[in-house]
């Protein structure tokens, strides 16, 4: 079985400054791989290039099987991926409904109005406030929606960046509990952390990055008791 | 208060066609954050398109219904001039400095203007006139069609050019479209997305490129019929007509908050109607009509030192 993304020798370059220097990882169908490491490792810049808002300098990246390293950030979206952003970047002047409407903006389908309720059924919050303007929301409720609305597209493939960064420990749990939920539902998911705790938990795969170079791999719970993962991510002497 | 009224008409009358031509602006500066000067050239094509249709496919004649035959040449010749320009003159430019495209902009306007002067009669590099046009070089009549041209309608003591009812009417009728396009298609929510965060509309599968060539489009076929709309009002058009109306209408884009479609139709009429009462109550010296682009201008200045986000406000030049 070939994996859901490959990516080979991934290098990615801001001007001069090499920000991914050769990396290499898969996922496969049905798993939560995650990627973690401080600010600056090249986490963020992995998903954009994944999702063809950055070109790569060198490499591969292959999704089911085919490269999309070259194919525009549009028709990624068609294929199968969604990208839910860092920083949530839901678009604040529209309503929460015009937001997932939005995210459904590839399809054409009949499908849309019931997804429209699934989204509502895994967050409620956003149901009560659907004719709310987005940018009024506590950035936990943000995060809600733009799970929601990256779900709208029917992705095989979830990307999600950082999605409990500045959220209250029980915001943080909720969102962790959401992503458990969508695996359990078929969704690939690669996830990126800076909460190395709460992602290794929940990883199948974890790849430790720093400055741009994958460092350690393993399964999520092997990192979890990794010694050099615990002293330099999850805060143990 | 006869003199207010009939002012007030001629102000909106003016303030209709800078508003027609002011949203070409607006769109397009709410997804590039570029300032298309070349859009006045976009307009001024149009009246030509229309005029051409009129002289190559109805030779003289005025009946009413060659009017929407008129509108549709203005609106291809602008939309074709549009897409073309965004297509060979502003995309191999989407990521250089905003200068760039701002010269071009200027390049591409005496391009525009010069085809037109030195081309229109003949075919390029010949002198073989295929249609019959007439040479473009001086003022050009516009062609008259019944009822929309002709004598004025008098409502007490105020004059209304049958012209100025065509005027306004285009505008409401434009707003009302504009308005649903942008609120109420798929493909309006996708422009308003890339208008307030590009790269995650690119996320939500939005083809940026597909709504940047759609801004200009419609920008192109507000200023085509306010193209057809000069032509009527003036009852002669010529290649330069689009320079000032398209500083005017920039003006008025400014003044309503560049970036704000809305704005860019209230800014249009607040504008048209300052210059028409500045005309008439600014007593001696500074006052009547020669001293009337200096008014507009005025104001511009005004809104640009003291509400630089223009009357409705303008959206984010720096977005988070």
């Amino acid at each position: 079985m070939t994996a859901m993304l490959e990516v080979k020798d991934l290098k990615v370059a801001y001007g001069k400054i090499l920000a991914v220097k050769k990396i290499s990882f898969s996922v496969d169908e049905g798993q939560v791989v995650t990627l973690i490491g401080t600010n600056g490792a090249g986490k963020t810049t992995t998903l954009r290039t994944i999702s063809g808002l950055i070109r790569p300098s060198s490499g591969e990246i292959l999704f089911q099987g085919k490269r999309i390293d070259t194919v525009p950030a549009h028709e990624i979206v068609i294929m199968g991926v969604a990208h839910c952003p860092e920083g949530r970047r839901i678009f604040p002047k529209m309503t929460v409904e015009e937001n997932l409407f939005l995210g459904a903006f590839t399809r054409g389908d009949a499908g849309v109005k019931k997804d429209l309720e699934a989204a509502y059924d895994l967050f409620p919050v956003l149901g009560e406030r659907r004719n709310q303007q987005a940018g009024t929301f506590s950035g936990g409720e943000q995060q809600m929606l733009a799970m929601g609305r990256a779900m709208m597209s029917r992705p095989k493939l979830l990307m999600l960046d950082e999605p409990s960064m500045g959220l209250s420990p029980l915001m943080m749990k909720k969102i962790m509990q959401t992503v458990r939920t969508l695996q359990s539902q078929g969704t690939t998911i690669l996830l990126v952390e800076q909460n190395a705790q709460a992602a290794l938990s929940l990883a199948d795969h974890g790849y430790v990055l720093e400055v741009g170079k994958i460092v350690i791999k393993g399964t999520g719970k092997d990192l979890l008791v990794n010694d050099d993962v615990r002293k330099a991510y999850l805060g143990e002497d | 208060m006869d003199i207010f009224v009939q002012q007030l008409v001629n102000g909106l009358t003016l303030g209709s066609l800078y508003a027609l031509i002011a949203v070409g602006y607006t769109v397009v500066y709410g997804i590039l954050q570029l300032i298309n000067f070349a859009h006045g050239e976009v307009f001024m094509i149009g009246a030509f398109g229309a005029l051409t249709t009129s002289l190559v496919l109805f030779r003289g004649q005025t009946s009413l219904w060659i009017l929407p035959f008129m509108i549709i040449g203005a609106v291809i010749a602008s939309v074709v001039t549009a897409v073309l320009m965004e297509r060979f003159a502003y995309r191999p430019l989407r990521n250089a400095p905003r200068l760039a495209p701002l010269i071009t902009a200027i390049g591409i306007s005496v391009f525009l203007q010069e085809i037109v002067r030195l081309n229109y009669d003949h075919v390029p590099f010949t002198s073989w006139n295929p249609f019959d046009l007439p040479d473009a070089k001086s003022l050009i009549p516009f062609p008259q069609i019944d009822v929309v041209t002709g004598p004025a309608f008098q409502v007490g003591g105020v004059t209304i050019q049958r012209a100025a009812i065509f005027t306004i009417g285009a505008l409401l009728m434009c707003s009302a479209v504009l308005w649903y396009f942008i609120n109420r298609t798929k493909m309006g929510r996708g422009m308003q997305a890339v208008s307030q965060d590009p790269d995650t509309a690119r996320l939500m599968g939005i083809n940026v490129d597909r709504v940047i060539v759609v801004a200009f489009m419609l920008g192109a076929i507000l200023a085509g019929i306010a193209g057809v709309a000069q032509g009527l009002q003036n009852n002669n058009i010529d290649f330069r007509m689009g320079f000032l109306a398209g500083l005017k209408a920039f003006t008025a884009a400014v003044l309503g908050g560049i970036g704000n479609v809305a704005g860019a139709v209230v800014g249009g009429l607040v504008l048209g109607i300052v210059e028409a009462m500045a005309t008439q109550y600014i007593p001696g010296q500074f006052g009547g009509s020669p001293w009337k682009d200096v008014w507009a201008f005025v104001m511009l200045i005004l809104v640009l030192v003291f509400r630089p986000e223009g009357l409705l406000g303008a959206k984010a030049v720096d977005r988070a």
